[in-house]
């Protein structure tokens, strides 16, 4: 710099400083954020690109299929009992209920019936994995908005949960259990009691959570009125499970189009929330898990006795033809396409995950809302990376 | 749909179905090809390519709101094999020359292209489900719905990177799961599998079938040890 008096220098920094005032506006060009692929928010590894004009983001586009395994292609070489192993990984935080619709699917082309027994037994296995995967979604919501606690407890008590599915199936996370026309095996004896336990202290959990999340000041400013999707606009983007609950649509598919599960059995109702903000889509998850711990409780004391496999012959080939079946999974609908040609294995399967579709909504529900807010509303919407990239 | 129900209640029509059926065929008229119902299952309608959206849209507007899924099928026969037992040579020149073999017979609603698109649609106020079909013509191209349908719009670009079908007038045709870079689409049957080609698949042989007596004993055996545990727990 030339050497001027530090007058000078004052003046034409001024100068400068009126005119920016005055003539030019500050550039506040758009920036770039990128949000994951690895973040704690994702769950897995999902990118968002958000745009972000200062605190407000413009555009938000989830780049994904950093975990696409090509599940559809992958089942096309494979015979249905084999497939089952790979549909478990779907979505790994329920993963016995991945297995009920594609079995369930195939058994309807076979044109089987699973005994009544096995069918309850699905249904309280089915339930179980609902209470451990929302039971994950309670503590976490927790962690997104800076609450540590919650989450400690989710996954003390997820255990729980996971040790009863683990005792009847042999697994924790991926049972491998359900069998076409039946299950593989009966449930141990004395784990009727123990699940009764297991699941007035996973009442317990949801008291817990309440006290802690719902009521909390924070938790309500983070969630009220941040990310709301009206009904028809969750119809349209094909929202499922308790997004779509929780913009007030009554529709659970276990009440509207039972696939011959127990559900229309025992007492219990779908939980709706008028608000479609995150804190409704909280809400709704959690009376949802008391929802199916009481489920649970009522299957247990009415098992029917009875075989737990029907007669299906020990090469299963599945008659040509098509079907569609979806059930109320944890995340959403989660169905199962599947074209067959007769053969030992199906000619293709399209799978339609919950998570897809819960997560197409990004882009529109994330339109001006402020950078601490996608956080919010991502973990909200809950979704599962296996879900979504199958 | 349980035990209990009587099975002749299976034989009784369908009448929800066979109602929406009418009211359905009336109103998509010329543009409605083919129909199949499964009673008390579900029901395919096939409609033509042309009238794609328009059809999309009369389904919409009878009450089918809620957006399920779209996709294709690839009616293909694959070229490799089922089980690849036939070996893959990666001649690409010769793929081009051989007439494609594709057999539709089996699905519903019919076909007459080897590419198909299907839509699942819910009548959340009649609690039934609906699945649309249309065939892909030669041009593999096909009116988008995104516009009816905003969730439409990841699964065209998914069915378009799978299947190569391509969407009029869908903005944002970009790879969703690929990478850009990639070259063919994964899901057309004459996509070959690689991990196969390497490595064959162990678990694709026919297990011995157990012999009729024996199969008998096996069941006396298993019904013996479950009386044994005292019937139901």
């Amino acid at each position: 710099m030339t050497a001027t008096s530090d007058r000078e220098q004052m003046a034409y920094i001024s100068s400068q400083a009126a005119d920016a005032r005055v003539n030019v506006e500050l550039d506040t060009g758009d920036m770039t954020l990128n949000i994951g692929p690895q973040h704690p928010a994702t769950h897995g590894t999902l990118r968002i690109a958000c745009q972000l004009d200062g605190e407000q983001v413009v555009v938000a586009e989830p780049i994904m299929g950093y975990m696409h395994r090509g599940y559809e292609k992958l089942c096309e070489v494979r015979t249905y009992p084999q497939c089952t192993t790979l549909i478990n990984r779907i979505d790994w935080l329920g993963s016995f209920a991945n297995e009920v619709p594609f079995i369930l699917a195939a058994e309807r082309l076979m044109e089987v019936e699973a005994p009544p027994r096995a069918q309850w037994i699905r249904t309280i296995l089915f339930e179980l994995s609902r209470v451990a995967n929302l039971a994950l979604f309670l503590g976490d919501m927790g962690v997104q908005i800076g609450a540590l606690t919650p989450v400690f407890f989710a996954f003390r008590d997820r255990e729980r949960v996971l040790n009863q599915i683990e005792e009847v199936t042999g697994g924790r996370f991926h049972p491998n259990f359900d069998r076409i026309g039946g299950l593989k095996d009966d449930i141990p004896k004395g784990w009727i009691e123990e699940t009764h336990s297991v699941m007035v202290k996973m009442r317990t959990f949801c008291d817990e959570m309440e006290d802690l999340l719902v009521g909390n000041e924070i938790f309500q400013a983070r969630c009220r009125g941040v990310g709301v999707i009206p009904p028809e606009v969750a119809l349209s983007y094909g929202l499922s499970g308790a997004n779509l609950r929780a913009s007030g649509v009554d529709w659970d598919l276990r009440r509207d189009a039972n696939p011959g599960l127990a559900w229309d059995q025992v007492d219990w109702r779908v939980w709706t929330h008028p608000d479609g903000d995150s804190f409704a889509r909280y809400w709704v998850r959690l009376q949802e898990t008391r929802e199916a711990t009481r489920i649970v409780d009522q299957l247990l004391d009415g098992i029917p006795s009875g075989p737990i496999m029907a007669k299906v012959p020990r090469i299963i080939k599945v008659p040509a033809g098509e079907a569609y079946l979806s059930t109320e999974n944890p995340l959403g609908e989660m169905g199962y396409y599947i074209v067959s040609k007769g053969d030992l294995g199906p000619f293709r399967v399209k799978i339609r995950t919950p998570s897809f579709n819960n997560i197409s909504i990004v882009p529109w529900v994330m339109k001006g809302v402020y950078v601490p807010d996608v956080i919010t509303i991502l973990g909200s919407l809950y979704f599962i990376l296996g879900d979504i990239d199958r | 749909m349980t035990d209990e129900t009587p099975p002749e209640d299976n034989a009784v029509a369908d009448e929800k179905r066979e109602a929406l059926l009418a009211g359905l065929s009336e109103s998509l008229g010329e543009d409605l090809v083919e129909s199949y119902l499964r009673p008390h299952e579900d029901l395919w309608l096939r409609v033509r390519s042309e009238s794609w959206q328009d059809s999309i849209r009369t389904a919409k507007s009878a009450g089918f709101e809620y957006f399920g899924f779209l996709s294709a099928i690839d009616w293909e026969i694959a070229p490799e094999g089922r089980y690849e037992d036939t070996e893959f040579d990666g001649g690409l020149e010769e793929e081009d020359e051989e007439p494609v073999e594709i057999d539709t017979s089996t699905g519903y609603g019919g076909g007459g292209s080897r590419f198909q698109l299907l839509v699942q649609l819910y009548s959340l106020s009649q609690q039934i489900g609906l699945i649309l079909k249309t065939d892909v013509g030669e041009d593999m191209t096909i009116d988008t719905i995104r516009d009816i349908f905003a969730g439409a719009d990841w699964h065209e670009r998914e069915t378009h990177e799978m299947f190569g079908v391509f969407f009029r007038g869908h903005p944002t045709l970009q790879p969703l799961y690929l990478p850009t870079e990639f070259e063919g689409h994964p899901l057309r049957k004459d996509f070959p599998l690689l991990a196969r080609q390497v490595k064959p698949w162990p678990g694709v042989v026919d297990i011995e079938e157990i012999p009729e007596h024996l199969e008998a004993q096996l069941e006396a055996e298993v019904m013996a040890a479950f009386e044994a545990n005292g019937g139901a727990s």
